[in-house]
């Protein structure tokens, strides 16, 4: 009789198991258990129509998660999400007024504005060294100053192009949500990006000690520039798809992605402090974030409730795989 | 290093919030229409305190080399807390205000708890924490409404001997009453310790824990003593997400300008204080110069961009490239 130690039990299990992290491993246990709190409360939980409506708002939160976790992989943040995701729509909405030209670069446009973004707070971390939390926010406060003096503080009246609600809503393949189709390809040149690339080593080299990344010959300051200014993109498309979803733009449409994402990164297992993290974590944390605010609104529970149970269970969740390690 | 010349470098950061204000306010007073009277400066100063004692917790908080972003969110629920306690006569005024101050020290605690003793990331943990706060305020005030103490309220945003704002003597008595004591105790030394470098403070035998435990709860006491604060002003409690997230922001910005150093261990809540008042004078400007209100947010966000790229001369100073990284 031989005594069972952990070591063996993960000697046992299969390669794909113990290569994963536990966190993310963790992460998609608590969809399991979700879904399955889910469906004791209502059969049409598990139908694939009510699953494939999740994946499809998840998708939202997706694209806009995948570049906070490429800031977040550096060891910074980017709060700048909330307006880049507004400027992203409203301007994408605002150049469709300007005839077919217009209409034909709106999309481009949306994500152009939201890379400009980007690229200040890129600017002012990597060459100015700006604590990322500071530049973030001041750049999210200008482009709010842009978007109310443009707007004059009321919600615009340009709509969304047909591309952006094909994009939004519609099905190029039959019964998969276009938007559910677009994180996947985002998410897959994303994991491309990190796992077969000299700058995807670069970034994670960065998140770990930007000193030692610097003098072994990375331009360190190009890739954090790089790095924001794809998160600022990506935000912007995100408020493309979120303005075509709701075929229009609104002043605050992006308040509330700023902490889903930065909960759905780190809830996926990615090292808030940087350069720790799989992009697979991430998909299970954006999923489990949607589900959660998916169940609390079909338990019709008021946005007092939800508030509370969404930040408890943030923080249960870290206390259970988030902690950082025991100093000394 | 003589000791008048050590002092005025390690005060650098207040004395220049301190200039700021000073010329801001100037340049703010001269150009309104009614001038340098009691009235402006009791306007000015009611509206400037709010945000100075925010800026305060959320000093306590960055010198452990935290963040707290759940400040805003404990101003809006002691808010609408405060304006379902703090009524009624002298006795249940007084029951109210202390009710409201525990619970503020209590939110406080709990996040010092969470960060300290939990080992998460202030930033992730106060995020969530925020997000239960503000439910709780939504429960205590699903619409605007409620009453305050107006006796109290009055008293405390008028004016002494007709001259004084009473509000700048309650910031100057927390000041006193809390910071002073705090930044020279040795939890407070512990404070700016952890934030300076954890590790060789923990080496030494610094209260590290307990030290950061005291200033996140503090700061949460200091959150609560601006949404007693609001309720004065505004005889209403309102749990607006907006708000309170606006003052977690502006409280960053105050504190950045106030020379309060992000990465912890420098600055003091004294220029944070001026950092919050410079802060809201230049958001006042617009209105002096008959600007449209419409250009205020990015007035604003223009101000606190320039603000603070400031640090970056700094990096003129650097001789070794490597200093670049932290």
């Amino acid at each position: 009789m031989s005594e069972t130690t952990i070591g063996d039990i993960a000697g046992r299990m299969p390669k794909f198991i113990r290569r994963a992290d536990p966190a993310v491993l963790t992460a998609f246990a608590c969809i399991v258990l979700l879904l399955f709190v889910g469906s004791l409360y209502s059969r049409s939980f598990l139908s694939p129509e009510y699953l494939l409506q999740q994946l499809k708002v998840a998708s939202f939160l997706g694209v806009i998660a995948t570049g906070m976790m490429l800031v977040i992989l550096l060891g910074q943040i980017d709060l700048s999400v909330p307006w880049s995701v507004a400027v992203g729509a409203m301007m994408a909405c605002a150049a469709a007024a300007y005839g077919s030209a217009g209409v034909a670069l709106a999309i481009p446009f949306g994500i152009f504005c939201g890379v400009l973004i980007g690229i200040v707070n890129g600017i002012g971390v990597a060459y100015l060294r700006i604590p990322s939390m500071i530049i973030t926010l001041a750049t999210n406060a200008v482009a709010q100053g842009l978007m109310v003096v443009y707007t004059g503080g009321f919600s615009p009246q340009d709509s969304a192009t047909g591309a952006m609600r094909y994009l939004a809503t519609g099905f190029a393949i039959p019964g998969l949500p276009n938007a559910v189709i677009i994180w996947a390809l985002i998410g897959a040149v994303m994991v491309f990006v990190l796992t077969r690339t000299g700058f995807g080593r670069a970034v994670y080299g960065i998140g770990n000690r930007e000193r030692a990344a610097y003098l072994s010959g990375i331009d360190t300051r190009r890739v954090v520039m790089i790095a924001f200014a794809v998160s600022g993109g990506l935000s912007a498309f995100g408020g493309v798809l979120l303005a075509g979803y709701a075929s229009k733009a609104a002043q605050s449409m992006g308040d509330a992605y700023l902490l889903p994402s930065i909960a759905a990164v780190v809830l996926g297992g990615t090292s808030i402090l940087g350069g720790r993290g799989s992009y697979l974590g991430t998909v299970a944390g954006v999923i489990l974030i949607t589900l959660l605010q998916s169940i609390l609104s079909v338990m019709q529970m008021p946005e007092a409730g939800r508030q509370i149970i969404y930040g408890v269970v943030i923080v249960a969740m870290l206390l259970l795989y988030g902690r950082a390690p025991a100093s000394r | 290093m003589k000791d008048w010349r050590y002092w005025l470098a390690e005060q650098r950061g207040t004395l220049l919030a301190f200039g700021i204000f000073i010329v801001m306010f100037v340049i703010y007073t001269s150009n309104h229409p009614a001038g340098f009277t009691a009235n402006v400066v009791q306007t000015a100063s009611n509206k400037g305190v709010l945000l100075a004692f925010i800026a305060m917790a959320q000093t306590l908080v960055v010198i452990t080399a935290g963040i707290d972003l759940s400040i805003g969110m404990i101003f809006t629920l002691t808010n609408c807390l405060a304006s379902w306690l703090v009524i009624g006569t002298g006795i249940e005024t007084a029951f109210g205000v202390v009710a409201v101050l525990g619970t503020g020290l209590l939110c406080g605690a709990i996040n010092g708890a969470i960060v300290i003793y939990g080992r998460l990331q202030p930033i992730v943990a106060t995020i969530a924490t925020g997000a239960v706060y503000f439910g709780i305020a939504l429960l205590l005030r699903p619409f605007p409404g409620g009453s305050v103490n107006e006796d109290l309220a009055d008293a405390l945003t008028g004016r002494l001997f007709g001259v004084v704002p009473a509000s700048l003597v309650v910031l100057l008595a927390v000041v006193l009453l809390v910071w002073v004591p705090f930044s020279r105790s040795v939890l407070g030394r512990a404070a700016y310790a952890a934030g300076s470098s954890e590790m060789a403070a923990y080496m030494s035998g610094v209260p590290i824990r307990r030290g950061k435990f005291a200033a996140y709860a503090l700061a949460g006491l200091l959150a609560a003593i601006g949404g007693l604060f609001l309720t004065f002003f505004t005889y209403t409690g309102d749990a607006a997400y907006a708000s309170g997230n606006a003052y977690t922001l502006f409280s960053i910005a105050a504190v950045v300008l106030g020379g309060v150093s992000l990465f912890g261990g420098k600055g003091s809540a004294i220029g944070a204080i001026f950092g919050a008042l410079a802060f809201r004078t230049i958001g006042d400007l617009l209105f002096v110069f008959d600007f449209d209100p419409l250009w205020q947010p990015l007035f604003q966000g223009v101000i606190l961009l320039i603000a603070v790229s400031l640090g970056a001369f700094a990096l003129f100073r650097v001789r070794n490239r490597l200093e670049w990284f932290l």
